[in-house]
């Protein structure tokens, strides 16, 4: 049995022209995004479902389908997270099957564990001392957090106005935190001068995307793995660059390649956006190929990238797919959170508000149908944007510790 | 009409180093292929088979992307900057 990943190199996306497995993301023929190439057969000719399941209980036991070796990597645990059937919110919205990957409970609170695990585990495969990456505030969090699990120094940039929790929960493991007076689009311009300034330094989500771009396909290797190795009708993910809906379309077509469905899967991918930064559902809506920059506003910090670097690839999966791209108001989002929590139980972020809303509405437009086998991505935890909700969600009532002050303020005498 | 095309760091070997190049032309499209004829290869590397501007290369006139114009068909009026700007990848 081969050990270690099945990785031939790196090819452009746009071109084609291949490249070795190094720190490279851009093509510097046509400036186009290098992705990961592996030897499927090798990988269908070792991989199996009783192999998986004898793996670890992280994102680790699909490592044959990933671009860095499990010996050795960088891993707080991200991953293999519940994937929650949801027949309370199922039956709100009128969905006969629901499910809920459950994405806020990885280590930092966020799906970025999953990409952030597999980059700097290639990142420090290849020599790199320090983990670096521009950030909307999960992947602050994850970077800072994997980078002092492996003792590798770290420097997050992110947006000054981020929420106050995203900031302490990066700053406290201790590696630099430059916070910028700019929005995402701003960070991450700067960011792409840093990497070529900085070589000797991982930039998760520039010099080293083509390997933290892959770790998003283990969402769809857990989901089909976790409904019995079948994949569902119908996905629901969150959109700011488009990073991971695309990846998650790529890792159900994978499991197909290298033999771990029986059928080939024709999964529907929609995608969610907040009506403050939708430029990719601005896109879908009116037909447009190309993506209009936005200025990002509203609460939905983690996914307000304007200017979605990914968001083309995106929109080719969501309507090659038969999916839809909806955008949903601050509100909305408030709502979504609130009723993703009163119905199953699960806080999530904004991200999920925005997840959940745009799944109500796609449910209202048609365009999920009622017996459909959904599946909604939770990619981040409510903690982290307390501030969404905290004017809505105090105490019922406030009152005096005695017995007769409680009876006359609670009046729930037919609970039993 | 003289306009003056700006050169991203990437694309330098092919103008001799040049950040700025001054050409002719009455559209971003004629500018660019004026380009290339003052400096043979910057065709192969902006444009795909079919003509179009690379999806990952940004041609600005003045602040606005020309996807947001008139594509390679708008007119410059001269003086104009063009600039091309190879998309930043990368991001979340
Ligand atoms: C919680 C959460 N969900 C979803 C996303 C969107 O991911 P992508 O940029 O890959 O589209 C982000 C990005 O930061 C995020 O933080
Ligand atoms: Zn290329």
């Amino acid at each position: 049995m081969r050990e270690g990943p099945f990785v031939e190199g790196l090819r452009c996306r746009e071109c084609g022209r291949t490249y070795p497995a190094e720190a490279l993301h851009v093509c510097e023929w046509c400036f186009g995004p290098l992705e990961v190439v592996y030897d499927y057969e090798a990988i269908a000719s070792t991989v199996s479902r009783e192999r998986i399941a004898a793996g670890p209980k992280t994102i680790w036991r699909y490592a044959d389908l990933l671009p860095a070796s499990a010996h050795g990597a960088v891993d707080l645990g991200a991953g293999l997270t519940p994937l929650l059937r949801a027949d309370r919110l199922g039956a709100e919205l009128g969905l006969s099957e629901l499910w809920l990957k459950n994405d806020t409970v990885n280590p930092t609170g966020s799906f970025k564990d999953r990409v952030v695990s597999v980059a700097l585990t290639r990142a420090r495969e290849l020599g790199f001392k320090v983990a670096a990456c521009a950030s909307t505030g999960n992947l602050a969090n994850s970077v800072a957090a994997h980078a002092a699990r492996a003792g590798m120094r770290s420097v997050v940039c992110i947006p000054a106005n981020l929420e106050t929790a995203k900031i302490v929960t990066t700053a406290v493991f201790g590696g630099l935190v430059v916070a910028l007076t700019g929005n995402y689009d701003d960070v991450n311009r700067l960011c792409a001068e840093l990497a070529s300034e900085h070589p000797t330094w991982a930039f998760v989500n520039v010099n080293v995307r083509s390997y933290y771009a892959e770790g998003s396909k283990t969402l769809a290797f857990e989901v089909a793995e976790q409904l019995g190795w079948r994949a569902p009708d119908h996905v629901v993910v969150p959109i700011a660059s488009g990073c991971q809906l695309t990846k998650v379309a790529k890792g159900f077509r994978e499991l197909y390649k290298v033999g771990l469905l029986d059928g080939e899967p024709h999964v529907r991918i929609s995608g969610a956006q907040a009506a403050g930064c939708s430029p990719v559902a601005d896109a879908f809506e009116s037909g447009a190929d190309i993506i209009r920059p936005v200025k990002p506003t509203g609460i939905a910090k983690s996914l307000a990238i304007g200017n979605p670097a990914d968001g083309g690839y995106a929109l080719d999966e969501v309507r090659r797919s038969g999916g839809a791209v909806a955008a949903v108001t601050d509100s909305e989002i408030v709502d979504g959170i609130r009723l993703l929590a009163r119905t199953e139980g699960v806080f999530a972020e904004t991200a999920g508000g925005v997840t959940i809303a745009v799944l109500a509405k796609l449910v209202r437009a048609g365009v999920v149908k009622p017996k459909e086998r959904v599946v909604a991505f939770i990619t981040g935890n409510g903690l982290k944007t307390l501030d969404a909700v905290a004017a809505d969600c105090g105490p019922t009532v406030t009152v005096s510790p005695d017995l007769d002050s409680f009876q006359a303020a609670v009046n729930v005498t037919d609970w039993q | 009409m003289s306009v003056k095309v700006r050169i991203p760091t990437q694309l330098r070997s092919l103008s001799g180093g040049a950040g700025e190049v001054e050409v002719e032309g009455g559209t971003v499209g004629e500018a660019l292929k004026a380009l290339d004829v003052a400096h043979p290869g910057f065709t192969e590397r902006l444009f795909d088979e079919n003509g179009n501007v690379r999806r990952f290369v940004n041609v600005f006139l003045g602040e606005e992307d020309i996807r947001f114009l008139e594509g390679l068909g708008t007119p410059v009026p001269a003086g104009a900057l063009i600039s091309v700007v190879p998309a930043v990848a990368g991001g979340s």
